[in-house]
């Protein structure tokens, strides 16, 4: 089964902070992460891959250091990684990231299927890998928890609001992954060297023979026109005393907001 | 001497590094108090490629130096204690089969503690052979194609889980130190038990038992280097040893260091920080000041080692130096915490009582100061 | 967009034409045919394994923008009951057609739904586009995908509002790649730019760190998905009619691809359903283990709330990851919030700020959750929970 993962270099965004004069993103000194819940789909393609055998290829689209991005899933054991990296493609929106990823597939050729994690830290969006799903014209099983391959057919535990749901979808599908579908691995160090002398193929946009005008900010409808740090809420009241006391002046404080229960 | 890391060292440590921040640390607590061998971390180490860094790869190792070893050696003790030990205990069984093994033996032995498949160990302490190596009393009797060995070892750091110990004897006890013979005997050989496992000060989840053995026939082709050359074997293997205690202490006095740190900024008396008194800020400045220390140390040691020069001197002096700063920093972390530091609540109470460890295992503060001691009265008497 | 046929490719073996749902194909000479009934929605080259059929899904920025005219929002149920998100879009979507000065759509996809269609007028909405066929029953992306993009095609809407739910994030991404259109996720803030007539779209990114605002200004329409739990919902008026726009669809269950092979409900404990909640106890590390949530449950207890968690402690495996609260678990807006032993990284606030009065119980008092609590207890969790929920029994 040949199976392909995209993931996403994001900076680390417990660190990012907002410049307070400019309202631009400080990202100096912010280290660059492969998105987290990415690893998870690594970890299900791999899982899948021993069970099923075949390849798992990771495909990036990103600036040049996004490559230390696909170095990390190549230790954790991944087959081969592609990194489409043309300034062309600077500014993409989810719409126009999921048509260069989609000719990445396509350029790929005999794919059996597309493992996403559920979202990116950064953009927080969860678009792309239905939207990928979309130009590859392909079913889609979002917000897994459990897959497996039988008999070409892919079964999935999805977890929605309240209740899961079991579906069955016929190969070529793209499947994005929760979290709490698996605990990645952490590479072994023969890996992780192995990895840094690996070859990472680069692919520009005329590689895959792709329309510029439908990636970068010419193929992205979005566009965002200001970004700004959240307002601060302002701090209130300090209960002191003993537990007891504490206690008490709550519970009167709670009274008084009379709250229907229920 | 250049301490830069090369790029493979820094993927290594990198990688090392969020392994500990995402697998280890936040499990410490729970592997300490859980008393039994940490077995989950020790296969982990396994498949991370970290129980063979300094093995040749044809023996199934990484290939790379022993201050690489070290430097994986201080972010696992940091972050797990208990896990440290077991790594630094292990390499005790690695040494002495890499420089004193044939190839058979390094095939058959030192390729399993390379992968982590096996878990190693080394007995030489017994009861009436701590500091005074050369007392040891387990013998060992040639007997056509065997050895029969009768005796017993204490205190022996992953004993009972290991499966591969080198073991040191005396073939000949009229001659001391020059009638010592290493033996490589693997757990399950008839008449090798395993007695008493000590409750200690600190590290419940670290096997150090009792090994016992009673007619214990080794097979002669497990004679490690030569016969009577095992005092060689046991100082070699301990000098490399003592590297691996001063990366050890250095861990812990650093997780002491980081823990107190950042309660400083948090913890207000007086209306403000603590760490805006200078009583803080001096001890700070101390506890960092003295880990660096340490850490150089060590590095020296290991890099002498890596370049096949004298380095006994040297890691004497870096686990002398390095356990003593472990033990002061550790108490001085106890202290910024005040109350809270001598409770259970936060894990400087437990650095403290591990702190101590490094000062008696592996030769004790006392033997290091001779070796130094020993050294430097020759080299300087011109 | 466009749906292009490659004649030569095709066999004429319908299947394009059992996908239809708008029965727009016919089969003349073995070969397919398009209608005047095609709403370009795509279905059809989902269907076809010959490559006869494409779907042009290029992104222009020279749509006509100003054919497109009216607000929509798509309306989500289960069981017969519509997701509180919905009436939450249909409120902020009314105001936001007030101020365009155009009709509030509701779309309602299912099988047997015409009578809710009620709610959605009483609700806010002036009109509601209803398609039912019994393949619509259950979501599923490829029929909803379809019918939908359809009908957008056909209507033309300038706004399609849907919740960020599971499954609007589902459908919605999927629905603006086959149209092309700009589709902002989780917005928090909708307004209208009167100068431009544009959706002006405000959404948390880097994990909260940040706002941000968006816009699409040559796309249409303009798609965005909004975090349920932010928007107030109307007061519903039951006197309040409107039209009801029946979309006729045919569709082939045959042409489904994904099978719903079963659906299981995660084990409501009372406690759990947060987005409803007017009081939420939260635990969080300060815990230290998952024995501890007793005491978490306790309080909601004592209070008739539910029970809400931090990452940490879901993550630590005390606790399912459906009582999580923040950003990657549910937004919250109760009128009582109870944080505890939680420090308040800005994934979680973002999930609980909103609510009316928080309540913050943590020994370390530089955690962040004092920067926006309403009342900061800086002590013990372990005596001040039982103690409060001790006063709480008393009192009631």
């Amino acid at each position: 089964m040949n199976i392909v993962v995209c993931i996403k270099q994001v900076p680390e965004t417990t660190e990012v902070r907002v410049d307070p004069e400019t309202n631009a993103l400080i990202r100096e000194g912010v280290a660059s992460i492969i998105n987290p819940v990415d690893e998870n789909a690594i970890e299900a393609a791999l899982q899948l891959r021993e069970g099923h055998g075949g390849t798992v290829t990771v495909i990036t689209m990103g600036p040049p250091q996004a490559e230390e991005a696909l170095r990390q899933a190549l230790a954790m054991g991944a087959d081969e990684a592609i990194l489409l990296s043309d300034p062309a493609s600077r500014g993409s929106d989810t719409l126009a990231t999921s048509y260069s990823l989609a000719e990445m597939v396509r350029k790929i050729g005999e794919v059996d299927l597309i493992l996403c994690g559920k979202q990116a830290i950064d953009g927080d969006t969860g678009q792309v890998g239905p939207g990928l799903a979309e130009r590859l014209g392909i079913p889609q099983v979002t917000f897994a928890i459990e897959l497996s391959v039988e008999d070409g057919k892919l079964r999935a535990k999805r977890v929605l609001d309240d209740f899961f749901e079991v579906l069955e979808v016929k190969l070529p599908a793209v499947v994005t992954v929760v979290k709490q579908a698996n605990d990645p691995r952490h590479p072994g160090m023969r890996n992780v060297l192995k990895a840094k002398r690996a070859e990472i193929t680069t692919w520009t946009l005329a590689d895959l023979e792709a329309d510029p005008k439908q990636s970068g900010f010419d193929g992205s409808p979005t566009q965002v026109i200001r970004v700004w740090p959240p307002e601060k809420r302002g701090g209130g009241k300090k209960i002191e005393g003993t537990s007891e006391e504490v206690a008490e002046e709550l519970a009167q404080a709670i009274k008084e907001m009379d709250i229907a229960a229920g | 001497m250049d301490f830069t890391f090369t790029e493979d060292q820094t993927a290594i440590l990198e990688a090392v590094k969020e392994f500990c921040e995402e697998d280890l640390a936040p499990k410490a607590q729970e592997t300490d108090e859980a008393g039994v061998w940490p077995a989950e971390n020790v296969k982990k180490l396994a498949e991370l490629d970290l129980m063979g860094i300094p093995v040749p790869e044809e023996y199934g190792g990484l290939g790379m130096d022993f201050l690489t070893w070290s430097a994986v050696g201080e972010e696992l003790s940091c972050s797990c204690t208990t896990t440290g030990a077991v790594y630094g205990a292990h390499v005790l069984a690695v040494v002495p089969i890499m420089m004193f093994g044939s190839d058979e033996q390094k095939q058959k032995y030192l390729k399993p503690l390379a992968t982590g498949e096996k878990i190693g160990a080394f007995g030489l302490t017994e009861p009436g052979a701590g500091s005074d190596a050369a007392a040891v009393a387990t013998k060992a009797e040639l007997d056509g194609d065997h050895y029969v060995l009768n005796g017993s070892k204490i205190f022996i750091s992953n004993g009972g889980e290991a499966e591969l110990y080198v073991i040191i004897t005396t073939t000949d006890p009229s001659r001391g130190a020059r009638g010592m013979t290493a033996f490589i005997v693997e757990k399950g050989t008839p008449g090798f038990e395993f007695g008493k496992d000590e409750k200690k000060m600190a590290f419940p989840s670290l096997p150090n038992r009792e090994l016992v053995f009673t007619d214990c026939r080794v097979p002669k082709e497990n004679l490690l280097g030569r016969e009577r050359g095992g005092f060689l074997v046991a100082m070699r293997t301990l000098g490399v040893g003592r590297i691996g205690m001063a990366t050890g202490a250095v861990g812990v006095a650093r997780a002491a260091l980081e823990a107190a740190v950042p309660y400083t900024h948090q913890r207000e008396q007086f209306g403000q920080p603590i760490s805006n008194f200078q009583a803080i800020q001096f001890m700070v400045a101390d506890m960092a000041t003295e880990v660096d220390c340490a850490r150089l140390l060590t590095w020296r040691a290991a890099w002498l080692k890596d370049q096949n020069k004298p380095f006994e001197k040297e890691a004497a002096m870096a686990k002398l130096y390095a356990s003593e700063v472990a033990m002061r920093t550790t108490t001085k972390a106890v202290q910024i915490f005040g109350g809270y530091g001598y409770t259970r609540e936060f894990p400087v109470e437990r650095y403290m009582r591990e702190a101590k460890l490094f000062e008696i295992v592996e030769g004790t503060s006392e033997v290091q100061r001779m070796v130094i001691a020993n050294h430097v009265l020759r080299e300087l008497n011109k | 967009m466009a749906v292009r046929l490659i004649i030569d490719n095709c066999t004429g073996c319908k299947l394009c034409l059992r996908a239809c749902p708008y029965g727009a194909i016919d089969i003349i000479d073995d070969k397919a045919q398009f209608d005047d009934n095609c709403t370009q929605c795509g279905a059809c080259a989902a269907s076809c394994t010959f490559d006869a059929i494409l779907l042009e899904t290029s992104y222009t920025p020279d749509v006509d923008v100003d054919q497109y005219r009216g607000l929509w929002v798509v309306a989500e149920h289960l069981h017969d009951q519509f997701r509180r998100g919905t009436f939450e879009l249909l409120g902020e979507g009314r105001r936001l057609a007030d101020k365009l000065g155009v009709e509030l759509a509701a779309v309602l996809l299912g099988e047997g739904v015409a009578d809710m269609a009620k709610g959605l007028f009483a609700h806010g909405a002036d009109r509601v586009y209803l398609a039912q066929d019994p393949v619509l029953a259950h979501y599923r992306t490829g029929p909803y995908t379809d019918v939908l993009s359809g009908m957008i095609n056909q209507h033309k809407p300038e706004i399609v509002l849907v919740s960020a739910t599971p499954q609007g994030r589902d459908l919605a991404p999927r629905v603006a790649a086959r149209l092309s259109a700009g589709l902002t996720a989780d917005c928090t803030g909708l307004d209208i730019d009167d100068e431009e007539r544009l959706l002006v779209q405000t959404r948390p990114a880097f994990g909260g760190n940040l706002m941000a605002t968006i816009i699409s200004r040559h796309a249409r329409p303009q798609m965005a998905t909004v975090r349920p739990g932010v928007m107030k919902a109307l007061d519903p008026d039951p006197s309040r009619t409107g039209e009801i726009v029946e979309i006729a669809v045919h569709l082939d269950e045959r042409s489904v691809i994904a099978k719903v092979v079963e659906t299981v409900q995660q084990e409501a404990d009372g406690q759990v359903n947060l987005q409803d909640a007017d009081i939420i106890v939260s635990g969080g590390r300060g815990l230290g283990k998952p024995e501890h949530f007793a005491l978490i449950r306790e309080l909601a207890e004592a209070l008739g709330g539910a029970v809400g968690a931090s990452r940490a402690a879901v993550d630590a495996g005390w606790i399912p990851a459906y009582h999580q609260v923040g950003q990657t678990g549910r937004t919250v807006q109760p009128k009582l919030y109870i944080a505890c032993g939680i420090s308040g990284a800005v994934q979680h606030l973002a999930g609980m700020s909103t609510a009316d009065c928080i309540v913050a119980i943590n020994k370390d008092p530089a955690a962040p959750v004092f920067n926006i609590a309403t009342y900061s207890i800086v002590g013990d969790l372990f005596e001040i929970v039982p103690a409060l929920t001790k006063k709480l029994r008393e009192v009631r």
